[in-house]
């Protein structure tokens, strides 16, 4: 519904938001100023896709941007589009793709909307070669409480061109962004799998064939035996020379109520992962997709979060520098083994040395792990484990998908956060930041 | 290209019609009051393949504007085979039954315009011979409900209107779509409680419109099972339907 109360994707946690519905850009400023005054601070909310605290207001009142969803402009020669912060990059896709033209890095749903997807500094499965969301970012339109209307870019208001990426809708309202495409041919996806037995074989490959295409990402067996840790299944794909240009929008299956319990437990998890090995093949064979089967396999399922009951899931996404990847990355499996707190999603990726804009951007050279669990009260000694490991590694935690890191690890891992306080619109306050800087 | 006139442009259905249009390569003529909501309207579309896309901004209880209005569109794209009146206003019932004054005002927004507007294209439409003329009217036209009856009987006769306008334009080939939409999200309804269940989305709506323009139909109700649920409604006895607080 167009009104009413809004939650974080996660559910995580379970504090509703109210949404104040916003249709127009040049209506923005007077309800930012009039939430101001009701409300004292406020936070932009696109689609919720966040999984924990960083969509939430401090005030439990947002501002609502996904109707604000127009084009503005698109040059078709050189493959630019601006659209308003509420378009969906899906939205942007339809329109681009049958001129040739693919977001150069795009998260693993399309649901996200243009302004969340820069808040974020989001980043996909192409990170080793294009680095995060921001870098394509050629300009965008940030209004603020204090100065109003404002035009960034790398030239024009550079501070807030680089605090506002990653920064997590706290500098201002993003109303609008110019982004730069890239052509493709082909809208299909030519791929391969391969199984790999542990952590060891998993960095071999990587190291092997990443650097020869253009989506890379692996899926670990979380619930595999102890003498099987880390087994799972490398994917790359690239983009077909040639072929149709064509939108896919399936929408197969949809989970249509929240479970009181979670479906996702050890017994379903067992099942899941031996599907994973199932299907995929030892060898390196060459498959063809479309590219939202490739690129958002979860998108098919609508509300998939459901699953994971009433009490919501819980994401773990950290980053580990390079020099500490493989001994962390194993301390951490063998953590969540010992735990038998199985996460029917675990994927590992290396991520590449291109430097965003952003200050707060997540990304840093290194490997990433991203682990989905259901909320339980269980849970919290096996995450803070995990914590340890990867404070010890020098790594960090991805804010988009956090409800619980501790303040201190936040700003020793992010220490340009205060540049970022300094930078924030007065009247934006979300309850993530809340919790980290104080 | 298919040249197309819009009035109430910026309504949230219109937009979600227009963008079909769009993608097919239309042209169209945008009206509306807000020349910011016209302008970001007419951007959207252009990028999503409109051909032409012009715009001018009207207040529909300016009655002697209509007609200046409708002639420089029609000039502009250099003809108009599809003409949508989109616009419109959701009362407050409970404030219409203290003042006379908002009723009757709400009443011109939603009927004596629409009805203005029609005669207007109306003749446009005869002279040519072809064309489509739709309108957005709804299901509370179908029954007046204690909660909802001055937006209802302004939408019930706009409803008739077009019965007769029908029968009459029929010979000139002209199509007079009455377009019965039941709950749709928008910021119209915005803050109403409606059953979530029954709610359609905009972009949904607006394909069975765009279809049922094409394919002439006379009364379209969106989504098509309002058909069976307004039957319903109509068919209650009045004796119990007073008790109701429908």
């Amino acid at each position: 519904m167009s009104t009413g109360v809004v939650r974080s994707w996660g559910n995580n946690p379970a504090v509703g938001q109210v949404a104040l519905p916003c249709y127009w850009r040049h209506e923005l400023s007077e309800k930012l100023a009039k939430a101001q005054d009701e409300f004292g601070t406020i936070l932009p909310y696109g689609n919720g896709l966040s999984y924990g605290d960083s969509c939430l207001a401090a005030s439990d009142h947002v501002l609502r941007i996904r109707p604000i969803n127009r084009f503005m402009n698109a040059d078709w020669v050189n493959g630019i589009v601006k659209a308003e912060a509420g378009t969906t990059l899906g939205e942007i896709l339809a329109i681009t793709i049958p001129h040739g033209w693919f977001l150069p890095v795009t998260p693993g749903t399309k649901h996200v909307t243009l302004g969340g997807a820069i808040a974020n500094d989001v980043h996909g499965k192409n990170h080793h070669r294009r680095g995060t969301f921001g870098r394509y970012v050629r300009s965008f339109g940030l209004l603020r409480s204090d100065r109003g209307h404002l035009n960034c870019s790398a030239s024009e208001q550079p501070d807030l061109y680089a605090a506002t990426i990653g920064g997590l809708g706290l500098t201002g309202i993003i109303e609008w962004a110019e982004i730069q495409l890239e052509p493709i041919r082909s809208s299909r996806i030519d791929h391969l799998k391969l199984r790999f037995r542990n952590l060891d074989e998993f960095f071999e490959i990587s190291h092997e064939l990443d650097h020869l295409h253009e989506f890379c990402v692996s899926w670990f067996d979380c619930a595999a035996p102890m003498k099987s840790l880390g087994r799972g299944v490398y994917i790359a794909g690239d983009f077909a020379p040639q072929g149709t240009l064509n939108v896919q929008t399936s929408r197969a299956l949809s989970v249509p109520f929240t479970p009181t319990v979670s479906l996702i437990n050890p017994l379903t998890l067992r099942a899941l992962s031996s599907l994973y090995s199932i299907r995929a093949p030892l060898s390196r064979r060459l498959n063809q997709v479309d590219y939202d089967r490739f690129l958002y396999p979860l998108d098919r399922i609508t509300h998939w979060n459901r699953v994971y009951g009433r009490d919501g899931l819980q994401q773990y996404q950290c980053v580990i520098p390079r020099a500490q990847a493989r001994p962390a990355l194993k301390s951490m499996l063998s953590a969540i083994a010992k735990s038998r707190m199985g996460s029917p999603l675990a994927v590992i990726k290396q991520f590449g040395t291109a430097q965003s804009p952003g200050l707060l951007s997540f990304p840093v050279p290194g490997t990433t792990l991203a682990l989905d669990f259901p909320h339980t009260g269980r849970l919290e000694n096996l995450l803070s484990r995990l914590d340890g490991i990867v404070r010890e590694a020098g790594g960090r935690l991805y804010p988009a998908k956090d409800a619980r890191m501790c303040g201190e690890d936040f700003r020793r891992a992010y220490p340009a956060w205060e540049r970022l306080d300094a930078l924030r619109d007065p009247a934006l306050l979300s309850r993530f930041w809340q919790r980290v800087t104080r | 290209m298919k040249k197309i006139l819009i009035i109430g442009a910026t309504s949230t259905i219109a937009i979600a019609c227009a963008r079909l249009w769009a993608d097919q390569g239309a042209g169209f003529f945008l009206v509306g009051r807000c020349p910011e909501k016209l302008d970001a309207v007419a951007s959207d579309l252009a990028v999503r393949g409109a051909l032409v896309v012009h715009t001018a901004t009207l207040d529909v209880s300016d009655l002697a504007a209509h007609s200046r209005t409708v002639e420089a569109g029609i000039e502009l794209l250099g003809g108009c085979e599809v003409a949508l009146i989109a616009h419109g206003t959701l009362p407050n019932q409970a404030a219409c039954e203290q003042d006379a004054q908002l009723a009757a005002r709400e009443f011109t927004t939603n009927a004596t315009s629409t009805i203005a507007l029609l005669t207007v294209l109306a003749t446009y439409f005869e002279r040519e011979g072809e064309g489509s003329i739709a309108v957005i009217t709804s299901v509370a036209g179908d029954r007046g409900r204690s909660t909802n009856y001055v937006y209802g009987s302004a939408k019930a006769s706009v409803s008739t209107f077009c019965d007769g306008l029908r029968a009459r334009l029929f010979t000139a080939g002209v199509s007079v779509t009455d377009i019965r939409p039941g709950f749709v999200a928008t910021p119209m309804t915005e803050g109403l409680n409606m059953p979530a269940f029954l709610v359609s989305r905009p972009s949904a709506v607006a394909k069975r419109i765009v279809a049922g323009i094409a394919s002439r139909e006379s009364v379209l109700y969106v989504p098509a099972y309002w058909i069976l649920i307004m039957a319903i409604v109509r068919n209650i006895p009045a004796s119990i339907f007073n008790r109701m607080k429908l």
